[in-house]
This record gives structure tokens, sequence and C-alpha cells, in this order.
């Protein structure tokens, strides 16, 4: 894409904003009341809802575990969530494979032994599409099993870096991806560092992976503080349901 | 901050349409201080304690695995989720609905980790008679209760893996019908005495531990049940009126309206928000400034 300018002299980028912030986060959880959790995931113009059943009974009796849970996970594109109206099958290719690394983030996040022979179905939908889909369609992820009660080990908070003109871009958008530049996409268990999900598209230079790779965990960082942020405020507005004691 | 969002709610009678926005939440202000946690928060480092629901260890440490407040008893340290799937003690009344008929028993959905199970041998059979199951009982198993029935029952044992046994060895268990069912979060609906209500209002009202609750018509006088297909005749012909049919309209409403205020459920709650809604219409309940309102007695309970 010739005279973008991905990053100006002084330091800003398409969007106005610097090299090592993120976009405005805003997420809410409890959105369906049919689903056991679920939660809306913005970051910047991506929005992303994710919604969580389970755990419950195995449909297909001969797939249950006898000791852990079955995770399942499908991921689907909204027809009018990119700039030209396509509509997107949920088996086709790319959506299996984005619904494949959720499956397997997740199964490494959640204690699946205190679920055995039980099944968890988290379903992921992209409403709107400009960039970081994957680390949205994580993070809503994320809040919906929180707010389903799953046992977890910890948040899995995750962001993309992308790598111009010799410096780490944190949280980039569409037009960013486009700049056939490596887009990497980290998902890291925040409170141990511990990364679930390392995932790059394109080519970069092995001596530049230490920088991009430290530049995305700080924004997986900075996207944990706001879910956590929003965790407190949910718990602390459902107060009426925990305070009172059974006789 | 909340999304703002319009609401419209159906035309009114005379062509207007009503569009509310809901009133800006009120922040609740914690008044005691509550141990909130979220996952991989650290609750302890101290040994001496030992991790009991929502918690899980790592090395010394004991961490929480789910978002929710930390409950201390002695030396055992849980965490309590604000939603999850309902885990049964043994002697809580449910209301479940049959998923699957099977060898001698069945499976009733309980919004459970996993199915319960109701057995043969667990039933009351019809006409009071106590008689080992044969053969011929086992056949006719779809006539006692078959697929999406809705049946009360309590719970008789617990499986090691978690799964619920269910009986109806009492003649107020059984199956339910000419009614409403609301489901709601089963930390709404706590332990009490009794969870069968006969409201004065003109309604019975089952509140089930699993958080499924049963609105139905007062029971009509206890007439002899002799036989199964006789029962099944009586329930169909029944008719239950237009003013019954708007108590329990009006009732599902009030028990939706606590649920979003997240107000635990008891008959007495119940009771006031209803005595509250009498001066809106059954429709109105669900908007949030009349959620707010109704529920502003029920709340100082």
């Amino acid at each position: 894409m010739a005279g973008i300018e991905f990053l100006s002299p002084e330091g800003l980028r398409v969007d106005g904003r610097r090299a090592h912030e993120i976009r405005k986060v805003q997420c809410k959880m409890g959105v369906f009341r049919q689903a056991d959790g679920s939660a809306i995931m913005e970051q910047g113009n991506t929005k992303v809802i994710a919604s969580v059943y389970g755990p419950h009974e195995v449909a297909i009796r001969s797939k249950s575990l006898h000791d852990r849970a079955v995770i399942n996970c499908q991921h689907s594109v909204a027809a009018f969530s990119s700039g030209e109206r396509r509509a997107r099958s949920k088996s086709d290719r790319r959506s299996l494979e984005i619904s494949r690394m959720i499956k397997e983030t997740f199964e490494a996040a959640i204690l699946t032994e205190f679920a055995a022979k039980s099944q968890i179905d988290i379903y992921v939908q992209i409403l709107q599409s400009d960039g970081g889909n994957m680390c949205a369609c994580i993070n809503a992820a994320t809040l919906a099993l929180i707010d389903a009660g799953i046992p977890l080990r910890d948040y899995v908070s995750s962001c993309s870096a992308g790598f111009v003109e010799d410096t780490p871009l944190v949280d980039i958008n569409y037009l960013e991806q486009g700049a056939s530049g490596p887009d990497l996409s980290v998902a890291i268990l925040p409170r141990s560092e511990k990364v679930v999900l390392f995932y790059m598209d394109s080519r970069m230079h092995v001596d530049n992976l230490e920088r991009v790779l430290q530049a995305a965990v700080r924004g997986c960082h900075d996207v944990f503080g706001i879910m956590n942020r929003t965790v407190r405020e949910h718990i602390e507005q459902h107060v009426g349901i925990l305070d009172s004691k059974d006789i | 901050r909340d999304f703002k969002r319009m609401e419209v709610e159906d035309v009114d009678v005379d062509g207007e349409i009503c569009v509310g926005l809901p009133r800006k939440r009120q922040v609740v202000v914690l008044e005691h201080s509550l141990h909130v946690v979220t996952p991989g928060d650290v609750i302890t480092t101290d040994t001496g304690f030992m991790r009991g629901h929502g918690t899980y260890v790592e090395g010394e440490t004991i961490k929480a695995s789910v978002a929710g407040v930390v409950e201390r008893v002695n030396k055992l340290i849980c965490v309590r989720p604000v939603r999850t799937r309902y885990t049964g003690e043994i002697g809580d009344v449910v209301v479940g609905r049959i998923i699957e008929v099977g060898q001698r028993r069945w499976k009733v959905d309980t919004f459970s980790r996993l199915d319960s199970v109701l057995m043969l041998s667990s039933i009351n059979l019809p006409g009071g008679i106590l008689r080992r199951r044969s053969a011929e009982d086992e056949l006719m198993m779809r006539s006692y209760f078959k697929e999406g029935d809705l049946i009360s029952a309590e719970v008789q044992s617990v499986f090691s893996d978690v799964s619920l046994s269910l009986h109806t060895r009492s003649l107020k268990y059984g199956k339910l019908s000419q009614g409403c069912l609301v489901t709601v979060a089963p930390a709404l609906v706590k332990r009490r005495k009794t969870h069968f209500h006969n409201l004065p209002c003109g309604a019975s009202l089952i509140l089930g531990n699993n958080g499924y609750i049963w609105i139905g018509p007062l029971a009509a006088e206890e007439q002899p049940i002799t036989d199964a297909s006789n029962e099944e005749m009586m329930e169909t012909e029944m008719v239950t009126s237009h003013r019954d049919h708007e108590v329990i309209a009006r009732l599902r409403n009030c028990v939706l309206a606590l649920a979003d205020q997240k107000l635990p459920l008891y008959d007495t709650t119940i009771l006031y928000t209803y005595d509250a809604s009498i001066g809106h219409s059954a429709r109105d309940l669900v908007k949030p400034e009349v959620i707010e309102e109704i529920t502003s007695h029920a709340r100082q309970l």
C-alpha cells in the first residue's frame, strides 16, 4: 500500500496512537440471559461477541472424557463485519483454524479436571473486524468464561503486534495489518507471564523477535488491567446474590 | 459505563409507541468489606488452609479459579461465583425436564453439569400401589413420563461424578402441567424449610433449588387418581380461567424482575413485588423503570 505513512516522524500512527498504545477497550459481561456466560469485547473498531454454554452433558456420548471436560469452540464472522459484505461459512478453513487455536488456548487455561465428563461450548462471533480479530475473540471468550463461573487458571489476555520502520507497533488495526509486515498475536496468562498462544503471519528477522514479543506482552498486560477492572465491577454489582446465606 | 440503549415497547392500544430510556444504574457501594477475587488471584500463602470450591493450589499458595467472593469457614477457603450451574445436595427440591427415556431410568435436565437420573424404582406408581417394578412397567415408562415433561422431584443421592439421583416418592412431587416455568440463576433460590407455596393471589409456586421456578394455578381439591390414563385425561380437560392466566403471567414477570435486580427469591419477596405491581398492566412489568419501582419494597428485606 504505497503512500500510507504508518509511523509519522513525530511518532504517530495512522489513527493517532503512539507505537506502544493499545486501542480503546470497552467490554461488558452478562449480555445474554440465555447463555451461561457471555461478553462483548470492543478493541477500537473491532467488536466481538462471545457466549459460553456449560459445563453440560456431552452431546455425543462417545466423545466424553472420564477425567476432564471436552472443550468445543466455534468461531464465525458476520457477513457485515468487513468493508465489503461477504457471507462466510462457519466451516471455511480460516474459521476452522481460528476455532482450533482458541480451543487449544483455553484447554491450557481452563481447569478441566473440575468438570469431568462434561462439555464446555464457546461461541465467538466477529461483528466488526478491524484487525486483531483473534485477540479480541480470545479476550471476549475469557470474559464469557468468567461470567459462566467456569474455573480458570488465570485470565487469558491477548494482543497483537507488528513491526514497521524498526519500531514494534502494539495492537495493529486492519490498515497496519496490510503493511506487509509481520503480524504477531500473543496470548498470555498475565500473572505468570506464560505464553499460551503464539501466532505470526508473514516474516520477520529473528533479531527483532524479542522486542516485538515484549511489546505484545506489554499490550496484553494493559488489556488484562481493563478486563480485571470490568470483572471486579461486575462482581460488586452482583453482591446481592452472594451476600445472603442459606438457612 | 453502561451502553445506552433504546427500548421500543409494543405499540400501545391507542397507537402510541412507548420509547423508554433506562435510568442510569445506581452504583452499588459495598457496605461491608467483601473479599472479591478474580481467577488467578492469590488468596493466601498460608499452608494451614484447605482449599474448597472455586480455588486451586499451585505450589504452596491457594489461588482463586473463579470470580467471586471468598468464604472462609475455619480452615476451609472457597470462592463462590456469581453464576454457576446447579450443584445438588441431598434433600433439595428441584424442577426438571425429562430429556430421555432409558432402560429403567429417565434422564432429567436440572441445569446442572451432568444430567440427573430418575430411576424407575424411585417414582410413585399411580394409585399409590407399592409393588416391585416388573418388565411391563419398563415397557410402560413412557406412559408415566415422556420426553419434554416437567416434573418436580427431590434429590435422593449424589453420585461420585456429581450427577444427581432424583425421586418422586411423595404425593407432592410428580408431573407438572397447566402452568409456566421460569428459569433464574440457582444462587437466587435459597434453601428453606418448604419450597411449595400456595400464594393468596391465586397461584401455586414451586421454587426449585436449581433455579427452575414453576408457577401454576391453585390445585383443585384432591381427587383420587385411579390410573395413569385417567390422570392424563383430567389434565388435558382442565381449562384454566383467564383470571388464573393473568395471575400466572404477572407472577412470572415479577419473578423475572426480582432476578433482574439480583434479589433472592422467597415467597415473601415475590408477594411484595406482586402487590406493588397491581397498578401496572402485566405487559408493562418488563420495562426497566417499572422493575425498579416494584422491587423497591422487596429490596428492603
